[in-house]
């Protein structure tokens, strides 16, 4: 098991959300797309020029900024 | 009457099913909150006449956006009967929350489950009887893009709406309150009734996504897709242009000619080189207009603008605005007004602002319109696309350049996270439903703006009538007069200089305002137009009218969207600088240059 942002994923890498920590706007908005603590995330691809993230959570597909995704902490399975 | 009221999550396809539901034609897109007004139908159901609401798609109802606004205060202050609210059945797990909401908070519901096209491809089964027990409230399936479970889903909405109570207001407003057990029954439900594929199945969407947001390649493919879409557009409309050119012309010699040869002489005159003439040499474009709309329907629907988004940030963040202010900016290449009106699913205003500073100088159809007529004028057929692009090109450059130097006054920090829809091609129907609207809608500016215009132009151009038309005496020729010491700068002479000021107005009477100036359509006036102008005065006259001011009705737009007179302002005044600047900074370069 080891912690990171979400932001640290490398594409293609799942992880289970374990704590958001957000602003009360975004944390709702994250909440309505289906972010909640327990849930798994798949980092599909990351926008080059630091551009933004695209993610999967159950069968949903998004995109956010890294900035956005940075208040988002994950544990992946195995240590890489 | 009894009211029935739409609701759900953006991107389910709840305007498309109210658009079938009722057979009007509410606009479809691909776009989370593309729907902003209100939309209303009246439909006969089970005997009755009933009023069929849409209301905008949200995620939830304690939501912070606009749209989560107008939806609570809407059922806070309008009692309906039933609810149907429309979730996309491939995402059940986030969207059923929304109709667990609705049930706690009182409001009798049916619930369809949408896109089952879509879940069947996708594996996904529903035990709708078992949900329905979990919900209590009538749950079916239905394709909104293919018809598929409507007869199904009209018996069960109408069956509904007669055996319940309407709401009350008063009491909704006080079950609106936080509600933490939704988490609980959402997952109970789900364990229970709905079975996803552990891993789902690489679907077409992927593998395109692997391409066209290729890391390398995404960039360069999206401006080679638009490139390629704007030459087609221009290589398909000319010959349907020129057949309805002839068809005007033809029109015109043998009917409306020997029609009027009764009339004064004046009289005839303001028909036939007045009216006809400026309205048919508009009329033309219609053709092009239809086809730039079906294209733009289907890249729309397609779900590639969220795409463009996505490639797109990255830039966009850096002159302070984001994905979503960029793909604004492309809705504007068709009308500059609900592109103005899409920027309120910005939350902060700073964001909406900027955008909304950068969004007139988007090249729209109007203008395009201008630009075909003279770029054909004045261009050879080879060089005709490539002009027409770098106008395309220096449109966006404008736009950037002013988010660049203003993005200090407009500072914000909102988080930027949108959905990215799985690739959808729009039905046939849609496509012309939509290029029915604007043929509508062109037909509509036609008998009001367009005509008063030219009819306005006309008077101008032949007033006082004891000189000769279009001189430097009439009426016109004073205004241009007044005008040359600021416009003889960049090339614009003072007849260009009248269809200026109409082209604040609409930019569809410019070609209009010139046929009328010269008594000539079509052809003829494409030949004077060529005699008169050399290319440098030709392409000035274009990147002034580009930049210069969008039309009447976006700058009313940008006053309400904007709620300021003062930021109206500003933004006119801006535009009518920089255009000035650039046409000034580009003729008297070419003219320094030698051509």
């Amino acid at each position: 098991m080891s912690e990171s942002k979400l932001s640290a994923l490398q594409p293609g890498e799942s992880a289970t959300i374990k704590a958001i920590s957000a602003d009360e706007v975004l944390h709702h908005r994250l909440l309505a797309l289906g972010f909640r603590i327990g849930k798994e995330v798949c980092l599909i691809r990351r926008g080059r020029f630091k551009g933004p993230l695209q993610v999967r959570i159950g069968t949903t597909e998004i995109i956010m900024r890294r900035v956005d995704a940075d208040k988002i902490r994950v544990v992946t399975p195995s240590a890489p | 009457m009894r009211c029935v009221a739409l609701l759900g999550m953006p991107n389910t396809g709840k305007s498309t099913f109210f658009n079938r539901f009722t057979g009007a034609s509410a606009r479809v897109g691909n776009w989370p909150g593309i729907t902003i007004d209100l939309m209303a139908a009246k439909i006969p159901l089970g005997g009755h006449v009933v009023k069929v609401v849409d209301l905008p798609g949200i995620y939830d109802f304690h939501g912070f956006s606009e749209d989560e606004k107008v939806v609570r205060r809407f059922l806070e202050n309008n009692s309906i009967d039933l609810l149907v609210i429309v979730l996309n059945g491939n995402q059940l797990e986030r969207q059923l929350s929304l109709a667990l909401q609705a049930r706690q908070v009182g409001l009798r519901a049916v619930l369809l489950l949408n896109m089952s096209d879509e879940a069947k491809r996708a594996g996904i089964t529903v035990d709708t009887e078992k949900m329905a027990a979990g919900l209590g409230m009538p749950v079916v399936w239905v394709s909104a893009k293919y018809g598929e479970g409507f007869s199904a889903a009209t018996q069960v909405i109408s069956s509904a709406l007669y055996s319940g109570c309407p709401t009350d207001p008063a009491s909704l407003r006080a079950n609106l309150a936080a509600d933490d057990e939704i988490e609980d029954a959402l997952q109970h439900i789900m364990k229970s009734a709905v079975q996803i594929p552990k891993y789902m199945p690489e679907g077409v969407t992927t593998r395109i996504d692997r391409i066209l947001l290729h890391p390398v390649l995404g960039l360069p493919l999206f401006f080679l897709i638009m490139f390629l879409l704007f030459q087609s557009i221009f290589t398909l409309s000319k010959p349907l242009q020129d057949a309805m050119a002839w068809l005007l012309q033809q029109a015109r010699t043998f009917a409306l000619e020997p029609l009027v040869s009764g009339l004064p002489l004046w009289m005839q005159g303001l028909l036939l080189d007045g009216i006809y003439n400026g309205v048919g040499t508009v009329a033309a474009f219609v053709p092009v207009i239809v086809l730039f709309f079906l294209v733009m329907t289907v890249v729309e629907d397609s779900g590639y603008l969220s795409r463009a988004a996505y490639l797109m940030d990255a830039m966009m963040a850096r002159l302070g605005l984001d994905g979503r202010s960029f793909v604004m900016l492309l809705m504007g290449f068709g009308c500059n007004v609900p592109a103005l009106m899409g920027t309120r699913i910005m939350r902060s205003r700073a964001l909406r602002l900027l955008t909304m500073l950068v969004i007139p100088f988007s090249l729209c159809s109007a203008r395009l319109q201008v630009f075909l007529f003279i770029i054909t004028a004045i261009f050879t057929a080879q060089a005709a696309p490539a002009v027409l692009f770098s106008l395309y090109l220096l449109s966006f450059a404008v736009a950037l350049l002013t988010a660049m130097l203003f993005k200090s006054q407009f500072l914000s920090s909102e988080p930027f996270i949108i959905e990215l829809p799985p690739y959808r091609l729009p039905t046939v129907r849609q496509m012309i439903l939509r290029g029915w609207q604007e043929v509508r809608h062109f037909l509509k500016r036609a008998s009001k703006f367009i005509t008063a215009g030219v009819v306005a132009v006309w008077f101008l151009t032949h007033l006082p009538s004891d000189v000769p038309p279009g001189s430097v005496d009439t009426l016109a020729g004073s205004i241009g007069a007044l005008l040359s010491p600021v416009l003889s700068p960049i090339g614009i002479d003072s007849q260009l200089a009248i269809v200026l000021i109409f082209g604040f107005v609409a930019k569809e009477i410019v070609i209009g305002s010139l046929a009328a100036i010269y008594g000539l359509e079509g052809g003829a006036l494409m030949g004077l137009m060529a005699q008169k102008l050399d290319w440098v005065q030709a392409y000035s006259f274009m990147l002034f009218t580009l930049i210069y001011t969008p039309c009447l009705s976006a700058v009313a737009t940008l006053r309400s969207e904007a709620k300021s007179y003062l930021f109206m302002l500003a933004s006119v005044g801006w535009s009518l600088l920089l255009a000035w600047l650039v046409s000034f900074g580009f003729y008297q370069g070419a003219r320094l240059l030698g051509y």
